[in-house]
Formats: structure tokens, sequence, C-alpha cells
């Protein structure tokens, strides 16, 4: 019998390799993107499956607006990241520097 | 039986393509593995009667981020290999780092298997109504409740936008675009001149 805790499980280990790669991947900016959006769904996934355990609508309510969040993070940063490549011909972004904060 | 058996090959998808998403040497490939996660997890949510949740991913991440990503991906002339460079490097500290992270949340769940603590109960206001279908009842509690919240989501999406227009809009000084305001602030009086040359002469303008 599939319960709440089969879904946690699956979704810890979502949010474990959205970590891991951030961690892999750390010079390629629009995998790091994509690792954010794992962890995201990972959150969704979460949300969901208690929704669906107390039936409480109120967590699929939030999915929806942790969608929202997410779409406009994506669409923001690889705005970000085209105008960074058009300034430095590269997306290498382990040696980000110009702003010398 | 069959739940079961779909439960276990949308999470085992869903995991081997994220494993897959952060790990091919190719973007390109990444993005078409993040799509497949993208898939199997609304799979996942499709099974626990979350119907429009599950199609909001599809359209959302399919539709809109996940080409996004690929148009990004494709538009860019970067040099792949160079990056994956310190890929060997950070793979112990990241491998720790997930360890560490996995080994807590496993803690979690024993703990919560040991007898689970109560944080109260739903009061019962956002409960499905008996006959309606998922998408009503989301509706129904969007459009009341949480109408503040679902406007302040649309600012987040207009500021988002917006903020990726100008982000990403360049003037270029080459190039001869329409001047609006100068078309509208044209009136036809000074558009036109009447002369009357007098016979065998020009006009200068």
């Amino acid at each position: 019998m599939i319960g709440v805790e089969h879904y946690v499980v699956v979704s810890s280990i979502l949010f474990v390799l959205g970590v891991l790669g951030i961690f892999l991947n750390r010079k390629n900016v629009i995998v790091l993107l994509m690792a954010i959006e794992l962890i995201l769904l990972a959150v969704n996934i979460n949300l969901v499956a208690f929704s669906a355990a107390l039936h409480d609508l109120t967590g699929q309510i939030f999915a929806m607006f942790v969608l929202t969040v997410a779409a406009g993070e994506a669409a923001v940063g690889l705005a970000i990241l085209v105008i960074y490549f058009r300034g430095r011909g590269s997306i290498a972004v382990d040696d980000v520097n110009r702003m010398k904060g | 039986m069959i739940q079961t058996l779909a439960f276990y090959l949308f999470a085992v998808l869903t995991i081997a393509s994220a494993a897959a998403t952060i790990l091919s040497r190719n973007p390109v490939h990444s993005v078409l593995f993040l799509i497949l996660a993208f898939f199997n997890a609304a799979g996942l949510m499709m099974l626990t009667g979350a119907e429009f949740i599950a199609m909001l991913l599809i359209i959302v991440y399919v539709g809109a981020v996940a080409v996004l990503f690929l148009f990004v991906v494709m538009m860019l002339d970067i040099d792949f290999a160079e990056l994956r460079a310190g890929f060997v490097k950070n793979f112990p500290l990241g491998m720790l780092v997930a360890i560490v992270l996995l080994a807590e949340m496993v803690l979690g769940l024993g703990a919560y298997k040991a007898g689970a603590l109560n944080l109260g109960t739903p009061d019962g206001t956002a409960v499905t109504p008996a006959g309606a279908s998922n998408i009503e009842a989301i509706g129904g509690l969007l459009y009341s409740r949480y109408l503040f919240l679902f406007e302040a989501a649309g600012l987040i999406l207009l500021v988002a936008m917006v903020g990726a227009i100008v982000l990403t809009h360049r003037q270029r000084g080459d190039t001869r675009g329409q001047k609006v305001s100068k078309q509208i602030a044209r009136r036809p009086d000074e558009a036109t001149v009447n002369v009357k040359p007098e016979v065998g002469k020009g006009v200068s303008l």
C-alpha cells in the first residue's frame, strides 16, 4: 500500500539530487538553474502528497504559487544568463567578480 | 495493485531522469531529461487525485520553462566541455553534502515512523466538497479565500516578464526604428506646405 511516506521518500531523493547538481555543475549556470527547478519540483511533490493525505486543498494551492515563482525565476535567470553571455562570451560563473563585491 | 505498480514506475523514472539531468554531458540532453522528470512527477501527482496541478506542471514546465531552457541552450554558442572541468574536483564535496542531507531526511522519516508529532489537524475549510471535481474545488478556493494571493502571483509574473524584457532588450544605434511619438505629434498643417511658384522657377523646401 502506497502511503504519504513513499511520496516523502521520492521527494527527498529528488531534493538531494537537486542539491548534488548544484555542487557538481558549479560552472555551468544552465544546469544550475535546472537543478533549482528539480528542488522546487521536490517541494511541489511534497505539498501535493500532504494535501492528498490530509484531505486539505491548501497544499495544492500553494504548489501552484510555487510553480508561479519557479516560472518567474527561470525567466529572469535565463535573461541574466543571456546578458552575461553577451558581455563575456562565456557562461562560466565560478569566477564572476565583475562587481567586486 | 495497479496503483502500486504505477507509483513505482513514476517514482523510479522521476529519480532516474533527475539523476540524468544533473549528470549528462550535453545540456540539451539535460533539458530533455528534465522534461521527462516533470512528466513523471505529474504522473505521481495524478495518482493522488491532484489532476489540476499535474496538468499545470506539464503546461507550465514543459510548455514554457523547458522550451525557454532549450532556446537559451541552443542560442548561446558555448563550449560545454570546458564548463565540465571542475566536475571531478567537486564530486567528493558534493557527494558529502548530498549524503548528509539524505541522512537527515532518513532520520526525520525514522522519527516520524516511531511516533509522529501532532501539529494540529486541518480545520476542514479547504476540503473538496462532495461531488465536486478537483478543478472545481481548487477554483472555488482560489477565487475566494486565496484571491489576494492569486493576484499577487499575477503581479510576480508581470514583474518577472518586465524584468526579463528590460534585461535582454538592447537599443542598437544602426537601425531606423519607428518613432511613434513623432508620428502622433504630427499635424496636417505642418506636414504640407502650399506654395505658388512663379512660372519657370523651382521650389526650395
